[in-house]
Order: structure tokens, then sequence, then C-alpha cells
């Protein structure tokens, strides 16, 4: 039987080739319509094919089509080719399917700004590179998606490239990930050094061969690499430094790339090289420190921030932590578990954040939110089902993955009561950082309406005295152009509903100060569009940046805060159905269940039954790690209760007591401050002072023109010889000739 | 008989005067009478060479020699002339428009 596997990463394609290529001239409608059907064709066709998959006899999988050869050098072989197992299945339906909810979510959301055709290419760009990623039969075409995505990340994060914080947020992604990558690629190297080929099926069969390590060998070398890149991409300490600065970008991109789907990327590649991480002791340690290390670390930065996007991102990293502990200790299932339901209860999260900032206007702080309960009543539920979710508590789809992973740290050969313990602090961490969340977006009263005092409102003139006082409020540009372009700029100021307060002819230029709606920026752009006066050309572009500047707050606050529209809505309702139920398709057998979902991917991890030993289970001890681990979420509830909603006083006192510890967690441990210090710095100084100053100026360019001085002083002595004096041309040839016979008697002589 | 190094030396007489001459000079006149004086110095190295070794070739060279000192002398006095009554002088330093 054929699957066609290849179509499902193929329909994005085509959906960004045709948004990319002719999204410009398509209307809105148009392009949404594009940007959705393909992914929801791609969904679709997983769906077919996981149905079909069910079919196969046991046989036939895991399933593998070859489209084509693509490398071929000797032995070594490289294929298009595509595996449907378990994983690439679980894996193909959670990227599709919360990545078309996340989809429709996005019309809703970016339908007022900018670049809409630009959004949705980029978006259908990234399911297509991260189905190659999950679809792939080897590991060459996974890189290929493995690039891609973080190419298509770059280009989200930096979706508002206007701003400069998002443009540096892209490239600090870019610049994190390729450490990352660099490491994932000399693990290829050595497979194919010691494999001789990069096909799963081979390397894995190879490696089944291989005895478990028992000092670090080859096999070791290689999962670290792998590891390396898995931090990279999956952002582990010490590079997960690129995700939180990734809010900048639209947040059904945080949604999608930064929380559900790439991030996951990392955890996959791991759980995918089972039986090379099984046979390595030390490596799958490694893994299990980094990750229960990272979960622990980020989720203390969480319980700090105040910008409602980063905390979750913070979340994230924990979270994902969480996956590589479980992959540390050989649970791969119970990592992939955990993947899944966080795929749902994160990208909820995202999206619910993501309503919240909508309806506020751009507010992204914390502390100008609250008492939202009453005014986006779909968003407060679907939020508050997310957050139980995460926090683990019964019987939400949180509680059972987190649970699963946290068991297998203690119970798994691999494991250690350490890391048990890391765990179940994090998970009180967790559960106080998401409810703190939660109480100071939706409870209490709303706060955003005494900072939005000094805000104008769009619309409203600007007055002088006031504009040169304060600061220029987001939606309030001044721009100097030249006077020659006055009709042009007052014209398409108005006809994009903005309003000039005040503009000054001074000389050749034109100072105006105009508002604009919703944070909009404008440039100048010489020689696109004629002018009618046909003295100069000018375009004038307006580039709507979504969000204005954190610094400034809530320039829309004159409105109440309103509850988004459907097409926002009921992705957040399906996706919280998820987050409740995803979990009950792992019940564990302690508590009556039967385990599907371990059972499901027991043959993707096959090799790993093999290599560990069946490790003792006790049900009335599992069933007390339940109760440990919800009482740890409870706790984590009543903490945030106390400090941010019975006692609102108390944080502060707190913080005040903690002191500089808190300042430390509160400025993220001056991570990337330490970075700065430590790399980036030396590597811009060393650049500039060695490379720049010393090398290229010193040396390099020295060289080129210290011969080119020299050419032209040694051509200016010559020239003298050219007088013009006929009498001297002859005295020259008179000396030649001198010369000449001198050289002969010479010659003659000897 | 009068050895051929004789010759020799009143050659290179001659052409030494020529050759002073063409650099000290400064009348365009006198620089052309130099470079007939040069030669005529190697026109009687030639000879001497020629009667020394029985050979004819250094008569046929004389011979061309003198043909384009004639030829020479006529447009070089024609060159002298139309000089002289652009610039009104036969000063050779001054002759240097085709300096830049």
């Amino acid at each position: 039987m054929n699957l066609n596997l290849w179509l499902i990463p193929v329909l994005p394609l085509l959906g960004a080739a045709i948004n990319g290529l002719f999204g410009r001239h398509f209307s809105k409608r148009v392009v949404a319509a594009v940007g959705l059907v393909f992914v929801a064709a791609a969904f679709l066709w997983s769906v077919i094919a996981a149905l079909r998959f069910a079919g196969l006899p046991s046989d036939q999988t895991p399933y593998t089509e070859v489209l084509a050869a693509w490398i071929q050098a000797g032995d070594f072989r490289v294929d298009f080719g595509f595996m449907l197992d378990q994983l690439s299945l679980v894996m193909s339906l959670v990227v599709t399917g919360v990545g078309f909810l996340i989809h429709i979510y996005s019309v809703g959301y970016m339908w007022e700004e900018g670049g809409f055709y630009r959004f949705f290419s980029y978006m259908n760009l990234f399911m297509f590179f991260m189905l190659t990623l999950v679809l792939a039969n080897n590991y060459l075409l996974m890189f290929v998606g493995w690039e891609g995505v973080g190419l298509a990340s770059y280009l989200l994060i930096g979706f508002f490239f206007l701003r400069d914080s998002a443009a540096s947020a892209g490239k600090k992604a870019f610049i994190v990930n390729r450490i990352g990558d660099f490491g994932f690629l000399i693990a290829l190297f050595l497979l194919i050094k010691h494999f001789g080929s990069l096909n799963y099926a081979e390397v894995f069969t190879a490696a089944a061969r291989l005895p478990v390590e028992a000092a670090p060998g080859v096999l070791t070398a290689i999962a670290i690499l792998m590891m390396v890149g898995a931090a990279g991409k999956s952002a582990q300490v010490p590079l997960y430094v690129w995700l939180p600065d990734a809010m900048e970008g639209p947040t059904p991109v945080s949604a999608l790339i930064h929380a559900a789907t790439m991030v996951t990327a990392g955890v996959y590649m791991v759980c995918r090289s089972n039986p090379i991480f099984s046979r390595s002791p030390e490596a799958l340690l490694v893994v299990a420190v980094v990750g229960c290390f990272t979960a622990f670390f980020a989720a203390t930065i969480g319980m700090a921030q105040t910008d409602i996007k980063r905390v979750l991102a913070y979340s994230t990293v924990s979270q994902l932590g969480y996956m590589f502990l479980a992959a540390g200790v050989a649970a791969y299932s119970a990592a992939i578990f955990h993947l899944m339901t966080h795929a749902f209860f994160k990208a909820l999260l995202f999206l619910a954040a993501g309503s919240v900032i909508h309806g506020l206007g751009g507010e992204q702080d914390m502390r100008n939110m609250g008492g939202l309960k009453k005014y986006m009543p779909v968003t407060f539920w679907t939020m508050t089902a997310a957050t139980f979710a995460i926090a683990g508590f019964f019987p939400l789809s949180g509680f059972f993955s987190k649970d699963e992973i946290l068991w297998q740290a203690y119970s798994s050969p691999h494991g250690h009561w350490l890391l048990w313990l890391l765990g179940v602090l994090t998970a009180l961490m967790t559960s106080f950082y998401m409810f703190r969340l939660w109480f100071l977006t939706f409870f209490g009263e709303y706060r955003g309406a005494e900072t939005a005092g000094h805000a104008h409102a769009p619309g409203h003139p600007v007055s002088d005295e006031k504009a040169s006082a304060a600061p220029l409020d987001a939606d309030t540009a001044e721009i100097l152009v030249p006077a020659e372009f006055e009709k042009l700029v007052l014209h398409e100021v108005k006809s994009r509903h903005g309003t000039i307060a005040y503009s000054e002819k001074s000389g050749e230029s034109l100072l105006l100060r105009a508002t604009f709606p919703k944070g909009a920026m404008m440039y100048l752009e010489r020689g696109v569009k004629h002018l009618s006066d046909g003295k100069g050309t000018a375009t004038l572009r307006f580039a709507e940046a979504s969000h204005p500047p954190k610094a400034v707050s809530a320039p829309q606050a004159h409105h109440a805060p309103h509850e988004s529209p459907w097409v926002m809505l009921a992705p957040l309702v399906l996706l919280a159905i998820g987050s409740v139920a995803a979990g009950w398709v792992g019940w564990p057998k302690a508590i009556w269940g039967s385990n599907h979902f371990e059972h499901f991917l027991a043959p993707a991890f096959q090799q790993v039954e093999q290599a560990a030993e069946a490790h003792p289970e006790s049900a009335s001890t599992e069933i007390a790690f339940m109760l440990v681990s919800v009482a740890a979420a409870a706790m984590g509830l009543f903490f945030a209760w106390l400090l941010y909603y019975k006692r609102r006083d108390l944080p502060e006192k707190v913080a005040a007591h903690l002191g500089g510890l808190y300042d430390a967690v509160r400025n993220k441990y001056y991570v990337d401050e330490g970075y700065q210090a430590l790399f980036v710095w030396p590597l811009i100084e060393g650049s500039r002072q060695l490379l720049w100053r010393a090398i290229d100026v010193g040396m390099i360019d020295k060289t080129v023109n210290e011969a080119a001085d020299g050419a032209r002083a040694l051509s200016g002595e010559v020239r003298t010889m050219q007088s013009g004096n006929i009498r001297s041309y002859a005295g020259w040839v008179a000396a030649g000739a001198a010369l000449a016979l001198l050289y002969m008697l010479w010659r003659g002589v000897r | 008989m009068v050895p051929v190094h004789y010759y020799l030396v009143l050659s290179a007489i001659l052409f030494s005067c020529g050759v002073v001459g063409f650099l000290i000079k400064r009348n365009i006149i006198t620089i052309f009478m130099c470079i007939e004086l040069m030669l005529n110095g190697v026109n009687l190295a030639f000879v001497a060479f020629a009667y020394e070794w029985h050979q004819l070739s250094g008569h046929v060279f004389v011979f061309f020699v003198m043909v384009v000192a004639a030829a020479e002398a006529a447009v070089g006095l024609a060159i002298i002339i139309t000089v002289f009554r652009t610039r009104e002088t036969l000063n050779v330093d001054r002759v240097n428009l085709l300096k830049l």
C-alpha cells in the first residue's frame, strides 16, 4: 500500500509558494484561504495516513517510501525518503493538527497587521520544514528540515523587522542555533564514518549490534554531540537564551514554533536516536542532568517575569527540560507523551495570552492587566483549563504526562531520586508561576486604566508642549521629509486615517508629527512612485508594527478590554478540549488505566526495552508519587493565591526580603549579560581590534597601500626624467649608450 | 701606412664632439651640425674598417649613411625654417610644446 507520505510536507510548501510569490496581489481573504487550505489538507492527509498505517501488517512497519536517490558516492547513499512509524505519526499529527488551529487563530490575530501574505507564507514554509524533519527516513533529510525550521523561525521572529529588537532577536535565535547545529553536524559526520550511512534503519540496525558502552566510546560521542544540537533547537541550558527573546515575534508564531512544535524537534531527535542513546549511559546521564537542570533553572526565572509572554517562554524552556529529563532516563515514550500534551496546553496558553494582548491593544505587561475575567470570559475559561493542565492537576493532560516523567525519573534504571526531587520542585514552581500569571491577568481590578492616563488615544492630536515634554507615543511618529514631497505625504497620511498634529516647513524640509492607528511606522523610500508635480520621486510606506514598544503603556487603553473575535476563540476552545483530554490516552496502570500511549509507541522504542532491565513497579508507590506531585501543584496554587490574590502587598515584601537573589532571578541570573561579556564582547572586540584594525587595516590594507604608494613615489621620481627638454633627453640617451658600451667592453674583456 | 686605430681614435673624437655639442648647444642649427658630425664620425670608422678588412660592406654602409644624412638635412632644415617662422626662435629649450 502506498501512503504517499511526501504529500504531507509538500502541501504546505505549495501554500507557502503561492502566498509567497503571488500573495502580494491577493486580498486578505484569499491569502488566508490559501494558507489554511494547504495546512488543513496536510492534516487530513496525516489522518488518512494514520488510518492506513493502522491497517498495515506488522512486518510492513515502520513504513518507508523512497522517492529518489539524493546523494550517491561510492557506498554512501542518501535518499529523498520518508518514514512513518508510531513516533513520526504522533509528531506529524501534533504538528499539523495544532499547527492548523494556530493558522486559524492567526487569521484573526494578524488581520490588522502589515505583511499578511508574508506571514502566512512563512508559516506554511515552517510547516513544510517541520514535517520534513519529522517524516524523513534519514538524518540528512532531517537536517534539512532542522535547518529549515531554523530559517522559518528566524523569518518569523524578525517578522516586525522594522523594530530593532525583533530583528536582533531573530539573529540571536539563528546564531545560537548555529552553535547547536555544529554539534549535530559533527554527530552526522561521525555516523557516516562509523556506520557508513545516515539512514535510520541502517544506523540503528548497526548500533543494535553494539553492546551498551561501559566506558564512553563512539556512541557516547555521537549521542552527546546530538544532544548539543538538541540543546540548541530545544532551548536547553546553556543554549536556551534565544527562546525568551524569540517572543519578539507575533504571538501565533510563539505558540506554533517556540512552544508547540519546532522546539520539540530536539526531543524528537533524541527519541528517534534512542538506539544510540540507550547504548551510552553517560550520554543519557548528560541528557537527564541538562533537562532536569534546565527545567528547574527556567522555572525559577519564570517566577519573576512580568511580561506575560516571557513567563510562558521560560515555562516552555522548563517544560522542554522535563521532556529531556524523561528522554535522559530512557523513558522516551513519556517524553513524547509530554511533548504531545504540552503542544496542546502550551499552544493554548500562548494563544490565550495573545488574545489578552490583542484585547488590550498590545499590552504585554501583567502589572497593567487584571480583572480581565469579566471582559474576556472565553479566553479566561480556556486559559484556566490550560493553566490547570500545565500545573498538573488531575485529571487534566499535564498531570498524566508530567507524572509519568516524574515516576520514570525515580523508577527507571537510569533514574535517581535527586532528579525526581528537582522535578517535583519544578512542578511546584510551574504551578506557582502559572497561577501567578492567571491571578495577575484575570483577577482583581483592571490596572490598565491608571497607567493609560498619559497615553494618547489615536485620532487625537498631540499638543505641542506635551509632545516635547514627554517622549512621543508609539502611535505618534515624527518624520522629517524633503519639502518637495509635502503634498504626497499629507495626502498619504490622511488617507491612512492618520491625523497630522503638527507640521512645519523650514527651508527644504518638512517636519511632520502625525498620529497613526495602532503603532504604525512610516519611512520614505526614494525612487519608486512619481509625484504628480514631477519634481522628484518618493514613496511613502506605512509599515504597521503590531505592538507598540513595551515602554509605552496601552495606547488604546481608553477602550475597555474586549474579547477577541470567534476566529481566534474557536481554536482556543478546541485546544482547551485537547488540553483536558489529551492525557487520557496515557492513563497509567497504577490508577486502573491501561496506558495505551506507551503501548502504541513501544514499537518505535523496541530496542530500548531490550536494553533496559524491566524495572520493578509497585502500584501503591506510584500512587503515592502522584499524590506528592498533585500536592506540589496545589501548593503552587495556594502560594500564588496568597501572594497575588489574597495579600497583594506580600510580593513586594518577599522581594525586598530576598534582596539580591530576587534581583538575580528577575534579571534572568544575568546569563545574557554573562554571555555578552564572555563570548559576544570578546568576539566583537577581537574582530574589531585584531582582525579589523590589526590584520585587515594594519597588514592587508597596508601592504596594498604601501605598494601603491611606493609605485607612485618611484614614478614621481622617474617622471622628472621626462622634462620636455630635448637636450636632457639626448643626455639620457647618451648616458644609456655609454652604459651599454661599458657593459659590452666589460663583457668583451671577460 | 697609417694604422687603423688612428682612424678609430679620430672617429671617436669626432663622435664625442658631436655628442657634447648636441648636449650643450641650444641653437637648433648647431645641434643639426653636431648630428652631421656624429654621422661622419661613424662613417670614418666604417671606411677605416672596410679598408682594413678589404670588405665592400663598409663602403656600402657609408653610402647609405650619406643618403640618409642628405635626406635628413633636407627635411631637418625645412622643419627648422618652419619652427623659426612660427616661434621666431631657434632656441631648442623654448620648443617644448609637447611637454605636458
